[in-house]
């Protein structure tokens, strides 16, 4: 009786395990985005360091668009 | 038109990116402890080729001042001086940053380190001396010969004194350089454009200031 018992619970246990397992490699399988998690995700990384640099950039082109701005402003006003 | 006055700018902003693709998606040389931090030569070392750079700038336009007493001219030399500041501090702290993970700590005692650290000190002076003189061509004179002698200092703090003792840099007290890596092909490819890229970028930062401190003197008198 005893026997069976532990019987019982080994098949629980791998039961439990296999199910585990399948279901790990399943969530392996389904991948999305791969370009983005490939090379230990270092294209995520350049994305990142692109984006700062984008911003980086836009805030300089639109600083001397306004200092433009101004600069025009005050031409304009010492004319007058 | 655009392109033949912003076209610096342009290649400045190319090659920025450039920098971060090729920096971070090139291979380079695989070297224990360093690991994928030598990629860090794109970002840390070239903070400080691009200070130098403006450094000399601001010598330049120093000397020019003293030769021809034009003011844009000493204009010039301080708003370089202070964008080179910002690389300067940038690149104490990205070191800071690769010592923490490299040698260990966030600041060793290396001549190297030190000797950059006085070199942001020696500059501070320079513009805590430009603001306590009143009389602006007195300020520019005295600034200007101030500068030559800051330069100076710079280049014996960070290129001479570490070359003549033991620091922990690749290139000094034994320690094998950059250029000695087999693959250091690869990094040069990176590392010279990544200096203009950055450089232009502090020029451009330059100019700004420039032109505002221009409409700041116009709304003055």
């Amino acid at each position: 009786m005893k026997k069976d018992i532990s019987k019982f619970t080994y098949l629980t246990i791998w039961m439990v395990i296999s199910l585990v397992t399948t279901a790990a490699a399943q969530s392996t399988e389904v991948e999305m985005a791969d370009v983005m998690r490939s090379n230990g995700k270092i294209y995520v990384v350049v994305t990142v360091a692109a984006i700062v640099l984008t911003g980086i950039f836009v805030y300089l082109i639109r600083l001397e668009r306004k200092v433009s701005a101004i600069e025009k402003k005050l031409s304009e006003k010492s004319e007058k | 038109m655009l392109l033949k006055k912003h076209w610096w700018k342009i290649v400045a902003v190319l090659l920025l990116y450039y920098t971060i693709f090729a920096g971070f998606l090139f291979e380079v040389p695989r070297m224990a402890i360093l690991n994928e931090s030598i990629r860090n030569l794109h970002f840390h070392v070239t903070m400080w080729f691009g200070m130098m750079i403006l450094l000399i700038a601001s010598l330049i336009n120093s000397i020019r001042y003293l030769g021809s007493d034009e003011f844009a001219t000493d204009k010039l030399a301080e708003e370089t001086a202070k964008v080179a500041m910002l690389f300067g501090v940038l690149g104490l702290l990205t070191g800071m940053v690769w010592a923490k993970f490299t040698w260990g700590a966030w600041w060793v005692n290396d001549v190297q380190l030190n000797g950059a650290a006085a070199t942001m000190l020696v500059y501070a002076a320079y513009f805590i001396l430009r603001g306590s003189i009143d009389d602006p061509s007195k300020k520019a004179r005295v600034a200007a010969v101030y500068s030559i002698f800051a330069f100076a200092l710079m280049i014996v703090f960070i290129v001479v004194l570490p070359r003549m003792s033991d620091s922990l840099h690749p290139g000094r007290g034994g320690n094998p350089g950059f250029s000695s890596y087999d693959l250091d092909k690869n990094l040069r490819l990176v590392f010279y454009p990544a200096i203009i890229g950055w450089t232009l970028l502090g020029t451009w930062i330059v100019s700004i200031r420039l032109r505002i401190r221009s409409i700041l003197e116009k709304l003055d008198v």
